[in-house]
């Protein structure tokens, strides 16, 4: 543990619930997940997981109600962002933790030009000149490979295809040089050749500049591709936190190991593709116990009562269940 | 653009060729004699009647005394009604008064619609959003002659607070009831429209980017939010300007307001052909002109309208 660098961005124990007609939600339920500079986390999960969430907790664009963070840390370089006044998160976020999303589209302000929207960023938060920022905006189309830029920063994000819009979105949030970048499924939305030139970009970037990147998707292609860190989640939780490698080679999780399981090989035909059993619990009335244990092979009676906390089983590697070693074993 | 402006205008003559043939054939189907009723229960010499019939082109086929009357209309000559008077200066004798009402009607919605639509946009489910609410159903339930005869029973008869009717104090004083009574429902359709606008973009995807890109309150929502709220409102306005502009019968019968509504109610009791059509083409010309006005608007205010 001593090897690894300080976490430049920590979230710890974060829970968030969202206050419903009838009941409250927990939408995340004690997540903890790390990312340290250069560094590059993915974190998986089935749709509703909480993915997002967490990472809308920590740029502060959750919707406040009906959501509220009732307990846990979003820790910065060592200090607990929650507890900083608006003002000073706000500066936080774009000069230091930048956000792109899955709808580049419908992220963009369709009433003004893309170069109106990178140069804000120079205009608001460095007070520069419109023609300072303007000039700034086109060097970081440059920087996102928008080719014929300097034409381009007078159009609007309509003139633009999928894939140019979500350069334009990245140039956004590079703006400023910040040290964390979300990423939440920035290719979800894309056909699959421009997702790879995407992803590529994001690459990149992240290695010229020791960004941190955190990467939301659910597509475990990409996560082999790209990531160093993986975090699992699982109905608001993390379930499994490893290194890449080791996480594809022994999932310590009997729901990784079932994600790991239902990824299409190239030639293997004639079987029925491995599929989860069953659906994510609804998270107004989750299971008690393990909230994997309706869907799980290992299930036994104490998982029933008693919810695993996330514990290492090895060096580097986390597991959220109370059988991770026989899981292990079993792989 | 300007191509387009110009193809827009070309059309506005069939438009306008159309709808005073409908108007001008329609006073020609009223049941009637207007000469006679003219004359009331008086004994008019026959030769006079006829006399005015040939004046008025009145024994003539509809499309004959249509086409004399276009005729004249394209010489500038907007006809005579019976008293004599051109029908051109009766309209530059009541247009002052339509507009007066109508702007200040205009300005009322303006301003008063998109302030409360904003202020219950921005606290929904606040007082002033419940407020909001509650008083524009009330004011679109109500229909507008209930509510004028309330205001001008209340305010005028019984307070004393605003003339009663006619135009003897001028403006503001004259005009002020009046003008809220002809902008209460459009005032509260701006302020539904702003309101749910506002609502529905906060929630938008780009506001939340502009969130996340560091930027204030006070910018997120005046420069990220409002311009996209504004443009179905801009819209809204422009073509509620054409029809206040346009006079009422309404508002300007009730508080016997001299303008244009008024003009045209009585030339209809009384038949008068060219008054009814005069106004009317008017009305039509505002009208489109307006109609040209917001769809260019529309393309000023939203990028990704193009004109082609």
């Amino acid at each position: 543990m001593s090897l690894q660098p300080a976490p430049l961005l920590a979230l710890d124990d974060l829970v968030v619930e969202f206050r419903g007609r009838r009941h409250n939600v927990a939408a995340l339920n004690g997540v903890s997940y790390s990312v340290a500079a250069g560094e590059t986390l993915a974190i998986v999960g089935e749709s509703g997981c909480g993915k997002s969430v967490s990472a809308q907790a920590v740029m502060g664009i959750l919707d406040i109600p009906p959501a509220r963070i009732v307990a846990g840390q979003i820790r910065y370089r060592g200090t607990d962002i929650l507890a900083w006044p608006e003002r000073r998160r706000r500066t936080l976020r774009a000069t230091k933790i930048a956000m792109i999303f899955q709808d580049a589209l419908s992220s963009l302000n369709p009433v003004y030009t893309v170069g109106e929207q990178i140069a804000e960023m120079f205009r608001v938060h460095r007070g520069e000149s419109h023609s300072a920022a303007r000039r700034k905006a086109i060097e970081m189309m440059e920087r996102v490979r928008i080719p014929d830029a300097r034409r381009r920063v007078g159009d609007y994000p309509h003139q633009f295809s999928g894939g140019m819009r979500q350069r334009i979105m990245i140039a956004i949030a590079l703006s400023l040089e910040p040290e964390v970048l979300i990423a939440d499924e920035p290719t979800t939305a894309l056909d699959v050749t421009v997702q790879a030139q995407i992803m590529a970009l994001l690459h990149e970037l992240k290695e010229e500049s020791q960004l941190a990147l955190i990467l939301i998707t659910h597509d475990l292609g990409v996560v082999a591709e790209v990531a160093d860190r993986v975090a699992v989640m699982y109905a608001g939780q993390v379930v499994e936190d490893a290194p890449v490698r080791t996480l594809f080679s022994s999932p310590a999780h009997p729901y990784t190991q079932g994600l790991m399981a239902s990824i299409p090989r190239l030639g293997q035909r004639g079987s029925r593709l491995p599929a989860l059993r069953g659906a994510p619990p609804t998270l107004s009335a989750p299971p008690t116990g393990c909230p994997f244990h309706p869907r799980c092979a290992y299930g036994r009676p104490v998982c029933l009562d008693r919810l695993p906390p996330l514990r290492p089983v090895e060096e580097d590697h986390s597991s959220a269940c109370h059988f991770a070693e026989e899981v292990m074993a079993r792989d | 653009m300007s191509r387009y402006v110009l193809r827009r205008i070309l059309q506005t003559i069939p438009v306008v060729l159309g709808t005073t043939f409908v108007i001008f054939a329609m006073v020609f189907a009223l049941p009637g004699d207007p000469i006679r009723a003219l004359a009331g229960d008086k004994f008019l010499a026959p030769s006079v009647i006829a006399q005015l019939h040939k004046e008025y082109h009145l024994d003539d086929s509809l499309p004959i005394q249509y086409a004399k009357y276009m005729s004249g209309l394209a010489h500038g000559d907007f006809g005579r009604d019976f008293n004599g008077d051109a029908v051109s200066a009766l309209i530059r004798e009541r247009w002052p008064v339509t507009v007066k009402l109508g702007l200040t009607a205009w300005v009322l919605e303006t301003v008063f619609g998109i302030l409360l639509g904003l202020l219950a946009g921005l606290r929904r489910g606040g007082v002033v959003d419940r407020g909001v609410l509650l008083l524009t159903t009330v004011v679109i339930s109500v229909p507008a002659l209930v509510l004028a005869f309330l205001a001008q029973f209340v305010l005028g008869v019984k307070l004393g607070i605003f003339p009663i009717a006619g135009v003897a104090d001028g403006w503001p004083v004259s005009y002020l009831l009046p003008a809220v009574i002809l902008a209460a429902l459009d005032l509260a359709f701006i302020a539904r429209l702003t309101r749910t606008n506002l609502i529905e973009n906060r929630r938008a995807d780009f506001v939340r980017t502009a969130i996340a890109k560091g930027l204030g309150p006070w910018r997120v929502v005046g420069k990220h939010t409002l311009r996209n709220s504004l443009i179905p409102v801009v819209t809204y306005l422009a073509l509620s300007f054409g029809y206040l502009m346009s006079g009422t019968v309404i508002v300007e019968g009730i508080f016997n307001l001299p303008g244009l509504g008024n003009l045209v109610f009585q030339a209809i009791q009384r038949q008068e052909g060219p008054v009814v059509v005069g106004v009317s083409t008017l009305l039509v010309l505002v009208f489109i002109l307006t109609n040209l006005v917001v769809d260019v608007l529309y393309g000023v205010l939203d990028p990704r309208i193009r004109y082609d």
